[in-house]
């Protein structure tokens, strides 16, 4: 089996792995790199919890191969806290409760970062769109769309 | 074994194409692709990257229309001013593909020639006058979007063929398109009706020019001559909706399936026909 | 709100949850996310029928293929014995159960696992399995409920006697159960009423849905002990049904709580984990099998779709006097649909003198069931409120105010036997009617529906231990594994009971060899069971650490009494000693007689019942009949919320997925009986896009038999939506749907060729 050498940068850092041709960067992340906080719901890009960010765009990890990274610069939801220190959106999502199970909330954090990375004073309903892609089973959305719209006022230092 | 090829050039990209053995694959933003990969139902031998080609992702303005990269993100299509501006209809179809996260790969390139008769981008596209650049072995040829899909995951391109821009024509004054789609969620679904609309208005508001095409009601997506036959002469007004909706549910032949009945889709298409003419009339009202 | 209602520090205050910080991290180990070294990869193989005969499996090419490291199929696991096993409500079958895990005879539905492989590899794996050959003979197969139930529907077990009828049928049918429950004179009670309706209604199977499809991690040593590590909601349960399905005695099975990435019922029982567990004990190396989701929609549980009827008579002045109704519940391929609940909690919110329900329990060639969610519950609900509606709208009442002269009160005699042992109903139903939305103005095409709902709430067997550290901070361990906040809620109830901050206590989920054995995480039990066991627990520990500075006082441990975290001379007569803190005790246990700690097992069974009253506006689109969700109230009474963010949390959650089971989500099958919508794309659960904000009003009447007033809540919320939103849609444009989901085409058909209601 010819294995394909991939370079990237993963959360600020120089990264290699080998990875088959069919193996997905969800794949890659998890498998090779022990990345284990991006979560594979349905590996058909329909729920989201498996969100990257690539050169400044959110994705879905599952729907890109592994190979597509080389050169490429990932952030995953292990690099979204400096060190010890929480980003503002993980500390919103802890103090409004926003979790129940903890599954989705990597891709939602990923996909919120995006967001505010992008739009630092989204309304209810942009942030409700832009969270389309990432299914939560257990909050009803509420007190996800509360605690980034929160984090985006903290961020703007409103 | 499967095999991974990312050419830099269309030429490396057709050497590539006609050189293989057994199945390749075309890879602009993968998503559907990948989900295509992973259930097995398609088994290639090859998959050919066609991102790190130059052009292939990114909008330049050309002869007062644009040429669109045929790998270019959704995400970046909808970052697009001036496309927005003269193109709003083309831009919200292409936004519809999918989640934020499918917008951060999904192309028109992939959009189209997945070839399923519910693609967002198509019937606006189409609308558009949209045509495609093909890139092959014999050659370029210009090809209109709507001849491109010959049936349910089935396109006119050749197995060294792809496809590598988009060209969207330079408009009249008092023009604008629009698309409208209907799924039974706000996002994440597949369309159960597409229709795409687009529309030139004289200085009295009068139509002059229209193009109507329809998605998820026939195993393509479908140019209706008639919708468009229904707007033409004349303003927004009841008669004329009536006729374009009487239009579009006669161009209708749609299958019964987990998404939508015969019933709903043809009714859903003219009721869409109706709203997505009703928004492009406003766009372009508002230059009169 | 109870004016009395004591004051408390930590009670009804909303900290941080314990295990917060590394599930926004991406730190969390979900079920998928273990490796341990020289694992292979475990995958079953499944049947791509609905229904056929296994003539015979050949494993011997998946066997001879380098990388693979085990082979099973049922011939590995041991027969079961044929008896109906617990309690009647739940009650289980092994020889269904082991059935189910890997079929034998025959399989009885698409994706019913057939056999199984471990390999050094997926790709090992999936090449294994394409090399298993099974020779099927395909038999006739039937999905519908009803067309299950004619007498010459294509039979899944052709021994199968109608239990519950007396005498016994004497033909095999596809009915596994009828129950019923009579209260009162029927027929005279309909002959008082001033109206009567009666509807048919169905409904269609929905999955729990949770994002992290089921992932398993077994090992097995040549001494026979087994370790598991797994994410599911109660893993004790897990390790005596793996033990069983095995053979192995319990104490040979260590199974570790992975984190869960949601539940709802769905995790309650074993589908992979005792496949794991045979791999590892034939192939000699840890295994792990996760699910794909198409596995997960195909060949793990859903709740049952239903075929129901039901008739109710009113007095003019909106008294009930005869409520009557038929329900017939989908099991799957193997019998026990939750049926039995939907006839106990159908009419359980009111107080009706004459009423019967009478259920069916009915197999078909679709996965077998599992609980979701106040199991039953929300099916016939979805009947009785929706009659109800229709009633309240003919004797031109307020259909809140109908509700409220019906509601069932502590005493009322319920239609399954007991009395009513608590109130809660009638304050959800006024803490709706005094909301200000509720009389809100509505526009064209828009209504407002309401509904309620009942359910048991559980308690059952929980355990708690409770350890103080060296430094005064304290561990408490529970075997609850903890689904949406429950450390949080235990640490909180530890904290108020000791009188130490909540930052000072660590609350765990112990594996099945580290603390006393735990039922399940279910039933809306574990604040009010757990959280019994550890205030319990933590009681004890208080009365040693009194003892402790007993000891140092050179007093009788009976003067000392626990005072906000102190140990204080219960009166001066005892003598003048500073109190001593928690922490000064901690340091000197050395000199006192050692650690600190005890242990807590209970089996409380006084629970709250759980009552709601939700409404909601919905505005439809009368050219599309795409319905929108505009507002959504959820009232519950919840007894105390010990934490109120994650009982708000579990309201906006069970909503959720009830406006998702009204709208859209459903279970579609090919003519050839298999699953047509296996994925996320086409089994469509609600976006954030397509809600409003949910809100939560927690209604707060204590349930006495918790040391804080807990009620269960986790349940309750899902019951009334689907009726909630039919009632609203029938306000909005006239047309009563009768059938879920109330997807666009549906609703559509109802306006152009429905009768105005």
């Amino acid at each position: 089996m010819t294995k394909h050498h991939v370079s990237a940068t993963i959360n600020g850092e120089p990264a290699e792995f080998l990875c088959e041709p069919q193996q997905t960067l969800l794949d890659a992340l998890r498998d090779e790199l022990d990345l284990t906080g991006s979560k594979e719901g349905c590996s058909s890009g329909d729920c989201g919890a498996c969100s990257v960010i690539v050169d400044g765009r959110l994705v879905c990890s599952c729907l890109m191969l592994a190979v597509e990274a080389e050169g490429h610069a990932i952030e995953t939801i292990e690099g979204l806290a400096q060190g010890t220190k929480l980003h503002p959106l993980q500390q919103k999502f802890l103090e409004h409760a926003a979790l129940q199970c903890g599954f989705c909330t990597p891709g939602l954090l990923v996909a919120a970062k995006a967001l505010l990375d992008r739009n630092p004073n989204p309304s209810e309903t942009e942030t409700r769109y832009w969270l389309a892609g990432n299914l939560c089973r257990c909050t009803g959305y509420d007190k996800v769309v509360r605690a980034v719209l929160d984090a985006a006022a903290e961020l703007r230092g409103a | 074994m499967l095999d991974y090829r990312a050419p830099s050039t269309v030429e490396e990209a057709i050497r590539i194409l006609s050189g293989a053995s057994g199945v390749a694959k075309l890879l602009s933003g993968g998503t559907d692709l990948l989900v295509q990969l992973r259930s097995g139902r398609t088994k290639p031998d090859l998959i050919v990257d066609t991102k790190k080609i130059p052009g292939m992702i990114g909008i330049r303005e050309a002869d007062g229309g644009f040429v669109i990269g045929a790998a270019t993100p959704g995400a970046m299509i909808g970052e697009c001013e001036n496309l927005q501006k003269a193109w709003p209809g083309v831009v919200e179809a292409a936004n519809l593909i999918g989640s934020t996260q499918i917008q951060g790969r999904a192309s028109l390139a992939g959009n189209l020639c997945n070839a399923s008769p519910a693609a967002d981008s198509v019937p606006a596209l189409i609308a558009a006058r949209a045509t495609c650049v093909v890139a092959g072995a014999k050659g370029r040829r210009e090809v209109p979007v709507e001849d491109i899909v010959t049936g349910p995951g089935r396109t006119c391109l050749s197995r060294d063929e792809l496809i590598i821009e988009f060209h969207l024509p330079k408009r009249p004054p008092r023009s604008a398109d629009a698309y409208l789609r209907f799924i039974p969620r706000t996002e994440m679904d597949i369309a159960v009706v597409g229709a795409g609309v687009n529309v030139t208005l004289d200085r009295s508001g009068a139509c002059t020019d229209a193009r109507v095409a329809l998605g998820a009601v026939a195993p393509t997506p479908v140019l209706v001559p008639e919708a468009a036959a229904a707007l033409v002469g004349h303003k927004l007004d009841e008669k004329a909706l009536a006729m374009l909706d009487g239009a579009a549910r006669r161009a209708c032949k749609p299958i019964d399936d987990k998404r939508g009945t015969i019933e709903f889709r043809t009714k859903i298409a003219g009721v869409l026909a109706r709203r997505a003419a009703a928004i492009a009339f406003e766009r372009a009202g508002k230059q009169l | 709100m109870n004016d009395a209602a004591p004051q408390f520090k930590w009670v009804g205050t909303r900290p941080i949850r314990p295990d917060g910080v590394p599930k926004v991290t991406g730190r969390a180990l979900f079920g998928a996310d273990l490796a341990m070294p020289g694992m292979l990869v475990g995958a079953i193989l499944r049947s791509p029928h609905a229904h056929a005969r296994i003539r015979s499996i050949d494993t011997s090419k998946a066997a001879a293929l380098p990388g693979v490291k085990a082979v099973v199929t049922s011939a590995d696991f041991p027969e079961q014995k044929f008896e109906y096993v617990g309690p009647e409500r739940v009650a289980m079958n092994f020889w269904h159960m082991t059935r189910n895990i890997m079929a034998r005879e025959k399989v009885l539905y698409e994706g019913h696992a057939v056999a199984a492989v471990a390999a050094i590899s997926k790709a090992v794996a999936d090449e294994a399995l394409s090399r298993i050959s099974v020779d099927y003979e395909v038999l006739p197969h039937v999905i519908d409920v009803d067309e299950a139930m004619q007498p010459e529907a294509p039979l899944l077990f052709p021994d199968m006697i109608t239990r519950g009828i007396d005498p016994a049928p004497t033909k095999p049918s596809n009915i596994s159960k009828r129950i019923e429950y009579k209260l009162g004179d029927l027929e005279a009670g309909f002959a008082a009423a001033d109206e009567i309706v009666e509807m048919h209604f169905k409904t269609a199977p929905v999955h729990q849905a949770y994002i992290e499809p089921h992932g398993c991690v077994a090992r097995f040593d040549a001494d026979g002990q087994g370790e598991l590590w797994s994410s599911s909601q109660g893993h004790f349960v897990v390790r005596a049904l793996t033990a069983k399905l095995l053979g192995m005695k319990i104490g040979d099975l260590r199974v570790y709580p992975a984190e869960i990435g949601g539940g709802f019922g769905g995790k309650t029982v074993v589908y992979i984990e005792p496949v794991a567990t045979m791999l590892a004990r034939k192939s000699g190396s840890p295994v792990k099998i996760v699910m794909s989701r198409e596995d997960v929609f195909r060949a793990s549980g859903p709740t049952s779709g239903s075929a129901m009827t039901v008739k109710i008579g009113v007095k003019k002045d909106g008294k009930i006097v005869a409520a009557d109704g038929v329900f017939k519940y989908q099991a799957g391929a193997f019998p026990g649909s939750p049926v039995m609940n939907g006839c106990m909690c159908a009419f359980s919110p009111y107080d009706i003198p004459n009423a019967r329900s009478v259920g069916y329990d009915v197999v078909s060639n679709r996965p077998k069931v599992a609980a979701y969610r106040a199991p039953g519950s929300p099916i016939s609900a979805f009947a009785v409120e929706s009659v109800l509606d229709v009633l309240a709208q003919k004797i031109g009442m307020d259909p809140l105010q109908m509700r409220l002269k019906n509601a069932a009160r502590a005493g009322t005699q319920m239609l399954y036997g007991p009395k009513l042992a608590h109130n809660g109903y009638a304050e959800t139903i006024e803490a709706i009617l005094n909301h200000p939305g509720y009389k809100a103005p509505l526009k064209k095409n828009q209504g407002r529906g309401v509904a309620s709902g009942y359910w048991f709430n559980a308690g059952g067997e929980s355990s708690a231990t409770v350890h103080v550290n060296e430094d005064g901070t304290v561990v408490i361990a529970t075997g609850s594994p903890d689904i949406g906040g429950s450390r949080a809620s235990m640490a909180i109830m530890a904290a108020e009971t000791l009188g130490i901050d909540y930052n000072q206590v660590r609350p765990i989920v112990a594996d099945t060899a580290s603390v006393g054995y735990t039922h399940l995480t279910g039933g809306s039990r574990v604040t009010f069971a757990t959280g019994i066991a550890v205030v319990e627990a933590t009681k004890k520990v208080i009365n040693e650490l009194c003892a402790r500075a007993a000891m140092t006082w050179k007093v009788d441990a009976e003067g000392v009494i626990w005072e906000d975290g102190h140990a204080r001379p219960a009166s001066s007569n005892v003598g003048d000693f500073a109190p001593l803190s928690l922490k000064e005790i901690a340091a000197k246990r050395g000199l006192t007689g050692g650690p600190i700690g005890a242990a807590a097992s209970v089996n409380p069974s006084a629970v709250g019942p759980g009552f709601a009253t939700q409404f909601c506006d919905v505005e439809v689109d009368p050219e599309t009949g795409k319905v929108t969700v505009l507002r959504f109230v959820a009232a519950q009474d919840v007894g105390r919320a010990i934490h109120p963010s994650y009982v708000e949390g579990q309201i906006q959650g069970g909503v959720t997925q009830g406006i998702g089971w009204a709208l859209n989500e459903e279970y579609i099958y090919t003519p050839q009986g298999r699953l047509d919508n296996p994925g996320f794309l086409d089994y469509r659960i609600p976006v954030a896009s397509d809600l409003p904000m949910i809100e939560a009003v927690l209604v707060e009447v204590p349930n006495p038999s918790h040391p804080y007033g807990a009620k269960g809540v986790g349940e309750v919320n899902i019951v009334p939506p689907m009726a909630a939103i039919a009632n609203a849609i029938d306000r909005a444009i006239g047309r009563r749907l009768t059938e879920l989901p109330m997807s666009p085409p549906k609703v559509l058909a109802a306006i152009d060729g429905g009768k105005q209601t």
